[in-house]
């Protein structure tokens, strides 16, 4: 073996951290979403969106119970938008991986902030300190700054259209 | 011109409405630095102005900084006459 041949990373590790810098998030894959769920309160609400990180070991359960404390003491602020809400809770509130999920409610349902109610889509978001986080709320701003995407998730009714949205943005 | 976007963490919505301020004033070419931030951290620190929702403006009506509202953060259009209204370059 040659001197140079030590300084160079082997294929498998190339590749183990090409990996983990393209995949260090999760941004509404099939797991992450589920369409039209019947929701009477708006913390079951959240804690739905929640669970759904929680499932698939993104963030710890007691990040849901942070999300839920947040909207308890700081009120409705995220319905950021008509029909919109993105509740969320700090990184260190237990977030392992930069990561967001979507529950479109069956029926929409107000979470008390007048501007913007009622709230149809709970994109619950695990926020990362990482830079990982900035690519997920940039992924989020170029979905739903379009009108027209709004228009398309009230009435999509699959997750492969879901994804064609996602991916033309 | 220094502008703080708050919310109730300073992590996500705050995030986000920064990204959009920041694009409307790049568009207008007005020069500013602006910042997202929680709440509470707001409240100790200066700026001109205050950027944030309807629900948290009450809570920073003391401070010295002129507070703007912005109801829906992806409306770039809200945003723009929320800025042509209260920012003077």
């Amino acid at each position: 073996m040659k001197f140079t041949d030590s300084l160079q990373i082997s294929p498998v590790e190339w590749s183990y951290q090409n990996k983990e810098r393209n995949f260090a998030m999760k941004f509404l894959e099939e797991k992450l979403v589920v369409l039209d769920l019947p929701v009477a309160t708006p913390e079951e609400g959240i804690r739905a969106a929640g669970a759904l990180l929680v499932a698939e070991d993104l963030i710890e359960p007691r990040y849901v119970d942070a999300m839920v404390e947040s909207y308890e003491k700081n009120g409705p602020y995220f319905v950021l938008a008509p029909l919109i809400a993105m509740p969320h809770a700090r990184p260190e509130d237990g977030v392992k991986e930069a990561s967001v999920s979507l529950v479109r409610l069956k029926d929409s349902l107000k979470f008390g902030n007048e501007a913007n109610d009622p709230v149809q889509f709970i994109f619950a978001l695990g926020a990362s300190s990482s830079e990982e986080h900035l690519l997920v709320m940039r992924k989020i701003v170029s979905l739903l700054s379009k009108p027209e995407n709004v228009e398309k998730l009230k009435i999509l009714s699959s997750y492969e259209e879901l994804q064609l949205l996602i991916g033309r943005n | 011109m220094k502008i703080l976007c708050v919310c109730g963490l300073g992590q996500g919505t705050s995030l986000i409405l920064k990204m959009n301020v920041e694009e409307v004033l790049g568009e207008k070419n007005i020069m500013a630095d602006v910042e997202h931030i929680d709440l509470s951290s707001a409240t100790s620190m200066s700026a001109d102005y205050i950027i944030t929702s309807n629900e948290l403006a009450d809570s920073l009506q003391d401070q010295p900084a002129k507070v703007i509202v912005v109801n829906n953060y992806f409306d770039m259009e809200e945003i723009k006459a929320a800025i042509d209204a209260n920012i003077k370059q």
